[in-house]
């Protein structure tokens, strides 16, 4: 994890190993025990927490990992997810709650249920998908303070 | 309910989480699918789990619950052990299983709490 302190406020960049899923979901406890230490109400930290976790897991189970950058600004936080994975053919189908292309090892592991992105939908209040098959993509979130 | 009456009612062993025990909870969950507990549990303390990996602790973490406890007799690794004790989650093992786990912690008054569907 790098901090960088910007005019905005925090800076936040993580390295997301994609072949390691116990390690999956350090960032956003690391993200969660930062904001908690800020101060910032219990229920927008845990709306940052799940949506970032949904996100991280994500990374690791269908891209290979990535890369996550989190913004704490005045008046919300933005996290930004990047992988150079597979992409997502159809962002309106995954979107829809209990479709997934995971493995069966991965739903062995708990997840893969098809609630990821919905539920990072859910607990963020602003939610953008750019992806290319082939290429990668990008997750951006917003949950305001 | 105590923490420590939930481990009495499931004849359960501690694993980690010893100050927490005088902790009260008043509702609980149980699932095996991570997935599922991040989307439908809301302001549930306590997570019933027949799943191994270090990201229960970590799920439980997110939502802010305070205690773990694997059913069926299941022990978990030093890892997940060690997870948990750097996040404050308590850890039990029930010899009990799922079914029988939830429901005598329901007799006991613990209540299965709001979803975000309700």
């Amino acid at each position: 994890m790098t901090e960088t302190v910007t005019e905005n406020g925090l800076s936040y960049h993580f390295v997301v190993p994609g072949d390691d899923f116990t390690r999956a979901g350090e960032a956003s406890g690391s993200i969660k025990s930062i904001l908690k230490k800020l101060g910032i109400r219990p229920d927008v930290v845990r709306k940052v927490a799940i949506s970032m976790y949904e996100g991280e897991i994500n990374l690791v189970i269908h891209a290979g990992g990535g890369e996550i950058d989190v913004e704490i600004g005045p008046e919300a936080v933005d996290i930004v997810l990047t992988d150079h994975g597979p992409g997502i053919p159809d962002v309106a189908k995954a979107m829809e709650e209990g479709w997934s292309t995971a493995t069966a090892q991965v739903r062995n592991l708990g997840f893969g249920a098809g609630m990821g992105l919905p539920n990072m939908k859910k607990y963020s209040d602003e939610m953008h998908i750019d992806s290319t098959v082939g290429v990668g993509t990008t997750v951006t979130m917003r949950v305001y303070l | 309910m105590t923490l420590q009456e939930v481990k009495d009612i499931l004849d359960a062993q501690l694993l980690c989480g010893d100050q927490l025990l005088s902790s009260t909870v008043n509702t609980a969950c149980g699932s095996d699918m991570m997935s599922d507990v991040l989307a439908y549990v809301k302001d549930q303390a306590v997570l019933l789990t027949g799943l191994m990996n270090q990201q229960v602790i970590r799920t439980a973490e997110m939502m802010d619950m305070v205690c773990v406890i694997f059913v069926r007799g299941k022990t978990p690794g030093e890892d997940i052990v060690a997870l948990a004790k750097q996040k404050e989650i308590a850890v039990m093992t029930t010899p009990h299983r799922m079914f029988t786990a939830c429901g005598l912690l329901y007799q006991g008054g613990l209540k299965g709490g709001l979803s975000h569907h309700d």
